[in-house]
């Protein structure tokens, strides 16, 4: 066996395993943990391929980011194992059912699915050789370069939803005191403090 | 001899040497960073600092790790003890491998990525592992709040950096830290740097750099006034050590980032000397004294002071840099319009 497929099993059998142990491990931040060590061996089955860049941002965004914000959440979700253990046992039988259909319709979409003549070749015509360019520069041209219009709408569309995001939670409280940095770093000690007499027994 | 050295296995006996070479660098720096760290601020607060065990005290910090490493290690009842022995290990290790791609000079690098930068920053973000999972299994309220501090500070800043970044990126054209360096190669010397291109960035990233790091005047995570010691309240002996270990290799690789990114590596400020490695052991060694003086001398920040610095100084600044340096290389472009000052990339001879 090359040392290339003993590493493709390495990542193969931990990321299966991981994914496994996110389903079936029963604290949740135990379950995040597990589900960074998925992402990273999706990282790892990307660099196999050749594909360092995917496989950096699948680290960066994945498990930089979105798996901090979740033990982020779970780790401050007061939540009673021993419940959540008994509401396991009583939806089995619906989540097995829901995953026998989805299992039932990729299959037959699989069996149906018709590929064209020339697919490999369509797939494979954007990008040039890897010989001629690595990776990360052909995904460059790609989105920057012929894809430009496209990558800016996307763009777009994400901001639109992260500010539709922010409206919807956005709310105006009154109650709260608010600082303004700028006139704090502009008081002085002459405006802000008084020397008052406090004559004895009668306070201010 | 040669033959050896051209089989599978002489070629995995060599890149285990190289990288034990790198660790042992990384190492044995570590105990005279530690060392130099205390006797700056000694030095700053008109004290001795460490002076006791060997020659001027150098040998303190090998005295300190033999005492934590002979300690015994206590592990809270309640804690999650897994998680708990794997916080520190994460936190060290993570620190440890971020070095697989620091160039030393041309060709002493480990592994020369194509997106070395990247793998950088991967690396980083995954550095907030250590402390979200040593706060929480800790199973206490001090560690928790101290933790979940750490992980907004480290992400909030990771994104100013990542602007930074993408800035030396645009002038370079590649990913590479070799390429990084090669770009600020020239005849005059230290104003070939980046440093001067990207003047207003410097700061930023060395700011960032004290916030990523837990570093005074941002250590918030372990604020010893509020929190007692934030996420390693609970940790002691050998695991604490590896905390601590960590916290400085991440500095040292800061230090190292900011002499590669901004100071040109291992080239020689003053044209005519030889480039090396020592140049930029030189360059690393000075950032540690800054990240030193800035802990003897500013006072710790509050925490809402951080993250508004963070978000709302620091990221607009950064994110504006990178509309600047894109016009600015741009105007620049193949033919050098402004002198190449922001257009570093190499100009491919076919076209």
């Amino acid at each position: 066996m090359s040392v290339t497929a003993m590493a493709f099993y390495l990542f193969a059998i931990t990321g299966v395993g991981g994914s496994l142990m996110v389903v079936l491990s029963r604290n949740p931040v135990h379950s995040v943990l597990w589900l960074i060590l998925a992402f990273f061996s999706a990282a790892g089955l990307f660099v196999l391929m050749g594909a360092e860049f995917v496989a950096m941002l699948l680290a960066i965004v994945y498990v930089g980011a979105v798996a901090v914000l979740f033990l982020f959440v779970v780790m401050m979700l007061d939540v009673d194992f021993a419940e959540l253990r008994g509401g396991l046992q009583r939806f089995m039988p619906i989540g097995l059912l829901i995953g026998l259909i989805l299992l039932i319709e990729l299959g037959l979409v699989y069996g149906h699915w018709n590929m064209a003549e020339n697919a490999d070749a369509l797939l494979q015509s954007p990008t040039p050789e890897l010989s001629e360019a690595h990776n990360t520069l052909a995904l460059g041209q790609l989105i920057y370069t012929d894809y430009i219009y496209l990558f800016q709408a996307s763009g777009l569309i994400l901001l639109v939803a992260m500010i539709g995001a922010i409206v919807l939670t956005l709310r105006h409280r009154v109650d709260v005191k608010r600082q303004n940095v700028v006139q704090q770093m502009h008081r002085d000690p002459a405006k802000a403090m008084q020397l008052k007499d406090v004559k004895s027994g009668q306070g201010l | 001899m040669d033959g050896f050295f051209a089989t599978n296995l002489g070629t995995l006996v060599i890149v285990i040497g190289q990288c034990l070479l790198v660790t042992a660098f990384v190492m044995i720096s570590l105990l005279f960073l530690v060392y130099g760290d205390r006797k700056v601020w000694g030095a700053v607060q008109m004290r001795r600092g460490p002076n006791v065990v060997g020659p001027w005290g150098l040998l303190q910090t090998v005295a300190d790790a033999a005492k934590y490493i002979f300690k015994e290690v206590l592990i809270p009842d309640g804690a999650d003890k897994t998680v708990f022995l794997l916080a520190p290990l994460a936190s060290f290790i993570l620190a440890l491998i971020a070095w697989a791609v620091i160039p030393f000079s041309e060709d002493m690098v480990l592994a020369n990525l194509n997106v070395a930068v990247l793998y950088i920053f991967a690396i980083g973000s995954l550095e907030v592992y250590g402390v979200i999972m040593g706060g929480w299994a800790s199973n206490s309220k001090y560690p928790f709040l101290g933790s979940l501090r750490s992980a907004a500070q480290m992400i909030s800043y990771e994104v100013s950096i990542g602007f930074i970044i993408v800035g030396i990126i645009i002038s370079t054209g590649s990913l590479s830290l070799v390429d990084i360096v090669k770009a600020q190669e020239g005849n005059w010397g230290l104003f070939n740097w980046y440093w001067l291109p990207h003047f207003p960035m410097v700061f930023l990233f060395f700011i960032s750099a004290l916030a990523e790091t837990n570093r005074p005047p941002f250590d918030l995570p372990e604020a010893e006034s509020e929190l007692v010691a934030g996420y390693q309240v609970e940790y002691s002996s050998t695991p604490f050590l590896l905390f601590m270990a960590g916290e400085y290799i991440a500095i040292w690789l800061m230090c190292a980032l900011t002499s590669i990114f901004f100071f040109g590596g291992w080239l020689s400020p003053i044209p005519g000397l030889p480039d090396g490695a020592l140049w930029l052991v030189v360059k690393m060694s000075f950032f540690f004294f800054l990240f030193a003086m800035v802990k003897a001398v500013v006072p710790r920040y509050r925490y809402d002071q951080l993250m508004r610095i963070g978000w709302k100084v620091f990221l607009p600044m950064s994110l504006i840099w990178v509309v600047v340096v894109s016009i600015l290389a741009f105007s620049d472009g193949d033919d050098r319009n402004l002198g190449g000052l922001w257009a570093r990339w190499q100009v491919e001879a076919s076209n």
